[in-house]
């Protein structure tokens, strides 16, 4: 009986492991065939050398870094300020957060257009810059689900009642609360948060193609069209910088100082 | 009389339609320990965060030092608070936790690291200033709330229930500790508890309360020997009531379970024919006829309780149970449950319940 259970257990773990592996392995098999009767590094080579690989990358790496300052700012004291003075509006903040994952971004971005375009009141459209704000701000959109999500879970280990009470009555302002007590107790849970930004921001193209921004999804859906190899040379590249984030907000857990998640 | 430091004046607090706290009057002197004592609800621990500026009064006024705090926020008061949860920042080690208040009010490092130091040595933890709170048990964690909160040297000590979720050991040691400290730097206390034996002990003076009222302030002394109402007499010590039957209002005599005593001076204006609520402390009544005690009433032992050196009693007389403890002598044998006893107590001892 025993033995038997484990079996079905092997027999789904390794259909599920090879479901997941095996396009990889074909992707990864793909990319090397560049050269002909060999197997090569070459796509990867050509992609990396490719200056538009680089200033793609650069771009959406600058991108996501503002996406994250910007979501870290605007959730850690919303998330912070329902916990402490608003609980009874949790559901509906809830709500709004999940928005985004049912709206889809084409409507977003659409809207943006009509509601930022250079004749409207707020022309974000107008400059080059405006448009990255309004990208970063439309990314920040896109990531607030998994933002407010990990950020929730992360206030919902520290009693973050006793905690403020405790900064102001040594004199504290909110500021410094934030800052300095609430931020550093919820540093991990914020981590996870901008890494799951950061995963969604490199490889968005919904936003970044209709804004007309030099970002790296529109750049791998251009490789894709026009080459053979490379695309699943970037594909990999691709789920390699996911994944390795992925890993990121694992081991810093695991390395986490232990009285963050013991508050008393 | 000194001037009071602490003035709560006519405090109201009510959430919605609900009344927490009524018309709550006290005044503390300077270097005080007061404490709050009541059931959970009475409304103690709303008064200590209205002191705090966690609450706002709904009316009424709380002045420290002369000065009318009671639109102040928390951290404009100047007032140092324990928790319950002992509230300690997780992030940061027992010395930046201890001086997390300095460094909010700008103290150059160096002064700070020394007040730190001094906070260590008084709460006899000079070795801990690295370690994270994680790292420290209830007790110790506690006492370095107690650092932390009186190191910006405030006015006023706030300290709600801080030794709840301590064990038993600790909470005595501790509460002396802290006692000691309060003495030591002469800091004006207002200590919150539902422990009356914690109350008796430390207190200068305690505020019983009840109902969002405070039914009783006085020395410990006097709550307990001396109390104003029927729900302090109750709350406070474990206490015997029997019913009782005004006979004589002019010579002061009551029926007891057809057994007379003489109450006289006690019946604050109770006319013949009344009946009346009387108490005992079981410490106040003795097994037997002993010299100087005025007044007996006659029962059967109904339980006998063997708890080391003090054996503890129940008498029934008539419908009510009478409860006293007497020392365990190895020479004499305990009481029998179902012998005929007789106790004795000093009718100045019997208290008349309002």
């Amino acid at each position: 009986m025993k033995q038997g259970s484990r079996f079905w257990a092997w027999l789904v773990f390794g259909v599920g492991t090879t479901y997941f592996v095996l396009p990889l392995v074909a992707t990864f098999e793909f990319s090397l065939r560049k050269r002909r009767g060999e197997y090569s590094f070459d796509a990867y080579r050509s992609v990396f050398e490719d200056p538009n690989f680089q200033a793609t990358f650069t771009y959406s790496v600058v991108v996501a870094i503002f996406t994250i300052l910007l979501g870290v700012l605007l959730v850690v004291p919303t998330a912070y300020w329902i916990r402490l003075r608003l609980p009874h509006l949790r559901p509906v903040v809830e709500f709004i957060t999940l928005l985004p994952l049912v709206i889809p971004a084409i409507v977003i971005v659409f809207g943006y257009i009509r509601m930022f375009g250079s004749n409207s009141t707020l022309p974000f459209l107008a400059t080059a810059r405006g448009t990255d704000a309004l990208l970063v701000i439309g990314y920040a959109v896109l990531a607030l689900p998994y933002m407010y999500r990990a950020v929730d879970t992360g206030l919902r280990t520290i009693d973050v009642r006793t905690l403020t009470e405790a900064a102001q009555i040594l004199g504290a302002g909110w500021t410094t609360i934030i800052a300095r007590i609430i931020l550093p107790n919820v540093l991990i849970a914020v981590l996870s948060g901008a890494f799951l930004s950061f995963a969604i921001v490199i490889g968005e193209f919904t936003m970044a193609s209709l804004l007309n921004r030099p970002a790296f999804g529109p750049y791998l859906q251009n490789i894709g069209a026009n080459s053979a190899y490379e695309p699943s040379a970037l594909a990999l590249i691709s789920f390699a910088i996911t994944w390795g984030c992925m890993s990121l907000i694992q081991i810093l857990s695991r390395f986490a100082p232990r009285s963050a998640n013991r508050p008393n | 009389m000194a001037e009071p430091f602490l003035s709560i004046q006519q405090v109201r607090k009510a959430f919605g339609a609900t009344t927490v706290v009524q018309d709550f009057n006290l005044d503390v002197e300077p270097g005080e320990f007061v404490s709050f004592l009541g059931p959970s609800g009475c409304g103690k621990t709303t008064v200590l965060r209205m002191v705090a500026g966690f609450e706002e009064p709904s009316a009424g006024k709380i002045v420290v030092a002369g000065k009318d705090i009671t639109r102040l926020k928390p951290n404009q008061r100047n007032v140092g608070m324990v928790f319950q949860a002992y509230a300690l920042f997780p992030n940061l080690t027992v010395a930046q936790n201890i001086g997390f208040g300095l460094k909010v009010a700008g103290m150059p490092k160096a002064d700070a690291d020394r007040r730190v130091a001094e906070m260590l040595d008084l709460i006899k933890l000079p070795q801990m200033g690295d370690r994270y709170p994680y790292q420290l048990s209830g007790g110790q964690q506690q006492r370095i709330a107690l650092a932390r909160a009186i190191a910006p040297k405030p006015k006023l000590l706030l300290l709600d229930e801080p030794l709840s979720a301590l064990d038993a050991k600790v909470r005595v040691s501790l509460r002396e500790e802290i006692r000691s400290i309060q003495k030591k730097l002469g800091i004006t206390t207002v200590f919150v508890t539902h422990d009356q034996e914690e109350a008796l002990s430390i207190s200068d003076r305690i505020a019983v309360m009840y109902g969002g009222k405070a039914e009783q302030v006085g020395t410990p002394f006097e709550i307990y020997n001396r109390p104003a109402t029927k729900f302090v007499a109750n709350f406070v010590g474990t206490l015997n009531v029997l019913e009782g039957t005004v006979t004589d209002a002019a010579s002061g005599k009551v029926r007891v379970n057809s057994q007379e005593v003489s109450l006289q001076g006690k019946l604050n204006g109770s006319k013949s024919g009344d009946t009346l609520s009387l108490a005992l402390r079981p410490e106040a009544i003795s097994l037997g006829r002993h010299p100087g005690r005025d007044a007996s009433l006659s029962g059967e032992i109904t339980e006998v309780h063997f708890l080391g050196s003090v054996i503890r009693v129940r008498v029934g007389i008539g419908g009510s149970t009478v409860s006293l403890d007497t020392f365990n002598s190895p020479a004499a044998p305990p009481p029998a449950v179902g012998e005929k006893a007789e106790i004795s107590f000093s009718s100045g001892d019997m208290l008349v319940l309002h």
